[in-house]
């Protein structure tokens, strides 16, 4: 019972959140509501008790994704008369994604019959020495090793593109070369001048 | 009378003893904070040459003890200028939104054989979840000021942070790897049998890692470019005055403990003693298991912090980065690495049967 009447406030807030960052105005409020719409699925996670998922949830897509997200809008700035042009200019994109989007969840409901989906129940509690990520451990790393190491590999592989789009040397760029920087000596930077001094004319 | 006491504490429902015990950990929590903040002062003076705060006295005891509780009371009752062009909302939530994970990380933190708030199974996965939601009150804050400096604090130190998380994260995997668990609790347990089996013994360069992160993590000195007093005014929280700043000081020295608690629950096994299992000293009062250990474990790394602070120059940015993405992080990778040899070869912590 308390889990449900949980589950009903958590999906409330996250349905909230959800529409909030779709009609804010401000980008960055839009990546806030973002942010809680995370935290409130991470909650929904954990109450079905797959506490690995919520937090890596919580730990890849808010402490990490998200901050560089809110890092990139904060630095905008956004002129929305431009942007609302482009908007009916688009709509029908928009609308053609919702359509199929809705289509697909209705699709995967109907085809386990309403009747079959108990939506009033939720899955039986394991005990307390049951861990998550352990269980989630064992599939990964034995049933599904390949598979986990080609998404790893497909990461890597993202990753490195990143990094080669990136990199561009540009011409004239003044940089420092840390590791001459750091092995420097006071003979190299500086000439011992000695002078005679001079007899006041 | 305790008599009754503990009867009446035991009749309690789980849910409010817990309550309790939330309560008595956060207000020690900031009483320690502001002892910090004394404690601080006065060990940078010493270290300079100076006597720190000397003038204000609590109750005739050592001279300098009010000063933490004079300031508290005069940034209460400071009047909190908020900019003309700020956001407003995101402004006063900020510090809020710093704070708070600061204090709820210590809900899985082990702080004796049988005290802990909760006994997560994935008590690490959310220290780290947590640890990477602090970065959010630092960029808010920044942002909403609508101020050049704060925001360039706020740049500087949001970069800082996702950096050092990944290294910091690294190395626990390390002590996961050698503790077989999640479990903070567990974790502790595993390192029973004097200093030395304990995981820094093994573990060392992730130690080294894990500390340096941690510093970096709360923006302190060496790593503090996210409030360079000479090129940025105060960094993120320029714009803050009165309780507001309150709370970010609170927040940063909350993390500073924080850190300090982390590194002896995973490296210096906790509420262990160090010479717990050792003939003669082991069997006395001193070997076994305590909160005051893992008091003065805390203790000493949080010297260690205010040491480096008097010590060490500001890093440049650059030099931040550079030591973060290819100093540590090559480093947890390669231990990692060492990691898996010994664990094959049922070396140190491996040797252990809860590990097969």
């Amino acid at each position: 019972m308390l889990v449900q009447i949980l589950f009903l406030i958590f999906a409330t807030l996250l349905v909230a959140a959800a529409l909030g960052l779709i009609t804010a105005r401000n980008p960055v409020y839009s990546a806030l509501f973002l942010v809680l719409c995370f935290c409130n699925s991470a909650v929904i996670w954990l109450l079905i008790e797959a506490e690995f998922l919520a937090i890596v949830l919580v730990l890849v897509y808010v402490g990490a994704v998200m901050v560089l997200f809110l890092f990139v809008v904060m630095m905008l700035d956004i002129n929305l008369a431009e942007l609302r042009r482009g908007f009916t200019r688009f709509a029908w994109l928009g609308w053609v994604t919702a359509i199929a989007v809705i289509a697909e969840i209705v699709d995967v409901v109907w085809s386990h019959g309403l009747t079959g989906l108990d939506v009033g129940r939720s899955a039986a509690p394991e005990s307390a020495s049951y861990s998550n990520t352990l269980a989630l451990g064992q599939v990964i790393y034995t049933r599904y090793a390949y598979p986990f190491e080609l998404a790893a590999m497909l990461l890597l592989v993202a990753i490195v593109a990143a990094i080669a789009l990136t990199m561009r040397r540009r011409q004239g760029l003044k940089y420092q070369d840390i590791s001459r920087q750091v092995s420097v000596r006071a003979a190299d930077r500086v000439r011992i001048v000695k002078v005679k001094a001079e007899k006041r004319t | 009378m305790p008599h009754t006491l503990a009867t009446a504490w035991a009749s309690l429902p789980g849910i409010a003893r817990t309550t309790v015990w939330i309560l008595i950990i956060t207000i020690a929590l900031i009483l320690c904070v502001a002892l910090l903040t004394l404690w601080e002062r006065k060990v940078i003076g010493w270290m300079q040459l100076r006597r720190g705060p000397n003038r204000v006295r609590l109750l005739g005891l050592f001279p300098g003890l009010g000063q933490p509780f004079a300031d508290v009371f005069k940034l209460l009752t400071k009047e909190v200028v908020i900019p003309t062009n700020a956001n407003k909302l995101i402004f006063w939530t900020a510090p809020m939104i710093a704070l708070i994970p600061a204090f709820a990380a210590w809900a899985v933190i082990p702080l004796s054989p049988d005290l802990v708030i909760s006994k997560a199974n994935a008590g690490l996965l959310y220290l780290l979840a947590l640890s990477s939601m602090g970065v959010y009150g630092v960029i808010l804050a920044g942002w909403s000021a609508n101020s050049k400096y704060a925001f360039l604090g706020a740049l500087r130190s949001a970069a800082q942070m996702v950096a050092y998380e990944i290294a910091m994260g690294f190395a626990l995997v390390g002590v996961l790897m050698a503790s077989g668990s999640m479990n903070l609790g567990i974790i502790v347990r595993n390192q029973e049998g004097g200093f030395l089996s304990q995981n820094w013994f093994w573990l060392f360069p992730l130690f080294v890692v894990y500390f340096i992160s941690g510093v970096a993590e709360t923006n302190r000195a060496p790593f503090d470019v996210a409030e360079g007093e000479s090129e940025i005014v105060a960094g993120f929280h320029v714009e803050y005055s009165g309780i507001a700043f309150a709370l970010f000081f609170l927040a940063e020295y909350a993390n500073m403990i924080l850190i300090s608690a982390l590194t002896a629950v995973f490296f210096f096994g906790g509420w262990l003693s160090p010479w717990q299992g050792w003939p003669g000293i082991g069997s006395t009062i001193l070997g076994q298991p305590s909160f005051f250990w893992l008091a003065l474990k805390i203790f000493l790394f949080l010297f260690v912090f205010l040491w480096f602070r008097a010590t060490f120059p500001r890093y440049r940015y650059d030099q931040i980065m550079r030591l973060g993405w290819k100093a540590l992080i090559p480093v947890t990778l390669v231990w990692i690495g060492v990691e898996m040899v010994l664990a094959s070869y049922h070396i140190g912590p491996w040797a252990h049967s809860w590990y097969h």
